[in-house]
């Protein structure tokens, strides 16, 4: 039987960037057991030895002419943008104190 | 109430080809509906009174001089707001788009507009297309036009409440367990998902990218046909894109039309049955399954013996491509910013997971983090992994059945519409409802719910699943096209007639 403590949700909520509060990590600890105890049944078929299926449909690359074609300007790839500045993202620093 | 909202497409668009009604009148029509009764059903996110006008307008033009740009040309729709559009936020029922102004319009959104299709608005879902009850909205729940103290199915509730609702004779859903189908089986409306690869998902906002299939809705089969037509076809901006011609649905429902199934081998799903099922879920699908047999259809039981892994691998798989694909929500190159007013003393990781706290609701974190123990070092191959194989099995089961059969019928969801709140703090509850519609996704074959009566304990509608090959899904629109027709000359008209007025309550 899998199980999932508090600990280890609230390091996957580090992983996953998300600054989960106290309440939501005590919730979703138990509701995360339940569910992982029942998507577990899959393990059943683990040992059997079939393929796995990524895609429905077979992948294949694709390519396309190597041709100039229309795209965003920078006007609109910058339309959503939180923040900007002289054309481009602003952001955060990206360096914590320690690097 | 004006009669031209309780048209189907087909008999619209016919009406404003010969210039009865302009394409204007229509469009108005449908807009003071949404104004009248969108306060109780809270069907949109988003209504767009002039560009919807407008774009009728041109169409009225283009007809006064002899052009008419599709079979559809003039009908109004309502669109998914998880397709994105140029001229109307797209917010995925999400805070963290709130106010998103797309840059680009999603390929099936180019596709309705060159078709002459009126947008009259975005539709509410659950965020993200995660869901089955449009509950996990961030901008509230959708409310069933059946019973509005009901949900009307997820993700794509706003799209089948809108139907139910008269609000518009069309919409557009996407399925990646269930989506589309589910809320169409629960508001007696017609979703079908078609087969993965055949409608592009350029432009269609990311859950699980290899389960996620844009498709029609509609209140009848040939109007849900005429839609498919529209928006399927290969498209070289989505690289899953199938590049063969679209299937001749139109065609087929036609053909269905007529009332006869002599030939057509019809296989019972053995194993979608017995218990967690509603019993008059249950009589309307026994029901149905008479009717195509005095239809001419020869019906057989069938076995999947691999179906009842489906959910389990629906909910490793779904979560996992969710956690890689919602990364791209990191607070820098649009949607929301957190930042508590601290930008320069915060790092970039730090601003990213307040805003992905504050933008994202419970349901979505929670498969985010399901989704990233299932990818994490040490557990992948006992979760993923394994879920990757039973899609193989379930892929196989689906191939050895169809050698047998030409479709495959199951009820669209184990239950009849429940009452909002009644499942929410359950999430396994919740996920329950996609049993009978996630091997298709798993799988990538076609399928789709037409409705099947109302249930005798509840009087609410349910759904009649029709599933087909990949890339035959002409077969599963003669067979829905022929069993409604059938239905509705036993049961005395169309079941969405019977749905109950709606009493104007204004927002």
């Amino acid at each position: 039987m899998p199980s999932i403590s508090r600990d280890e949700v609230a390091h996957l909520a580090r992983l996953a960037r998300l600054a989960a509060t106290d309440d939501e990590l005590d919730l979703f600890a138990g509701q995360l057991d339940t569910i992982l105890n029942a998507v577990a049944q899959v393990g059943e078929v683990s040992q059997q030895d079939v393929p796995p299926t990524s895609h429905a449909v077979p992948l294949t690359n694709v390519f396309r002419e190597d041709v100039v074609r229309p795209c965003l300007t920078q006007q609109q790839a910058l339309s959503g943008a939180p923040s900007a500045e002289e054309g481009r993202f602003r952001v955060p620093r990206i360096l914590g104190e320690e690097q | 109430m004006s009669e031209l909202i309780r048209l189907s497409a087909a008999d619209l668009a016919d009406k404003i080809h010969k210039r009865e009604v302009s394409a204007v009148e229509a469009t108005q029509a449908h807009l003071d509906r949404i104004a009248e009764v969108d306060g109780a059903v809270h069907a949109f996110l988003h209504v767009n009174t002039e560009g919807a006008l407008a774009a009728a307008a041109k169409v009225d033009e283009q007809i006064a001089v002899g052009e008419v740009a599709s079979p559809l040309a003039g009908v109004p729709l309502a669109l998914k707001d998880v397709m994105t559009t140029i001229d109307a936020p797209t917010t995925v029922g999400s805070k963290i788009l709130e106010n998103w102004l797309p840059p680009y319009d999603a390929t099936v959104t180019e596709r309705l507009r060159a078709a002459g299709i009126v947008i009259l608005g975005k539709t509410n879902m659950d965020e993200f297309a995660m869901g089955s009850s449009t509950e996990n909205s961030a901008y509230g729940p959708t409310h069933n036009p059946w019973d509005l103290e009901r949900i009307p199915g997820g993700s794509g509730g706003g799209s089948s409440a809108s139907l139910a609702a008269f609000e518009a004779p069309l919409a557009i859903g996407t399925d990646t367990g269930g989506s589309i189908r589910q809320p169409g089986a629960v508001t007696g409306t017609v979703g079908v998902k078609p087969t993965y690869g055949t409608v592009s998902r350029y432009g269609l906002v990311a859950f699980s990218s290899s389960l996620d299939q844009a498709g029609p809705c509609a209140r009848t089969v040939l109007d849900a046909a005429l839609l498919h037509e529209v928006i399927a076809g290969y498209d070289p901006m989505d690289s899953t894109s199938i590049n063969q011609p679209v299937r001749p649905v139109v065609e087929a429902a036609r053909q269905g039309a007529t009332g006869d199934l002599k030939g057509v081998k019809v296989g019972v799903v053995r194993e979608f049955r017995g218990e967690g099922y509603q019993q008059g879920v249950i009589d309307c699908f026994d029901a149905a399954v008479q009717q195509l047999r005095d239809l001419g259809a020869e019906v057989v039981e069938v076995s999947c013996p691999h179906f009842k892994y489906a959910l389990g691998a629906y909910y490793l798989i779904a979560p996992s491509e969710a956690s890689s694909n919602l990364a791209r929500f990191d607070a820098m190159r649009y949607g929301l910013r957190v930042d508590n007013g601290a930008l320069g003393e915060l790092s970039a990781e730090q601003v990213m997971s307040l805003t992905r706290e504050a933008g994202f609701g419970p349901e979505v974190k929670r498969r985010i983090i399901l989704g990233t123990y299932a990818l994490s070092a040490g557990y992948y191959d006992a979760y993923y992994g394994s879920a990757q194989k039973v899609r193989t099995l379930i892929s196989r089961d689906f191939t050895s059945a169809f050698e047998q059969v030409d479709v495959l019928v199951a009820p669209t969801t184990p239950t009849t519409a429940f009452k909002i709140g009644e499942r929410i703090d359950d999430p396994l509850a919740m996920y329950l409802n996609d049993l009978c519609t996630i091997p298709s996704n798993l799988a990538g074959n076609a399928a789709l719910s037409v409705p099947s009566g109302l249930a005798a304990e509840d009087g609410l509608p349910a759904g009649l699943q029709v599933m087909a090959p990949a890339l035959a899904d002409e077969r599963m629109y003669r067979v829905a096209a022929a069993y409604e027709v059938a239905r509705d000359a036993a049961q005395g008209g169309p079941l969405i007639n019977r749905v109950p007025e709606l009493e104007a309550i204004s927002r």
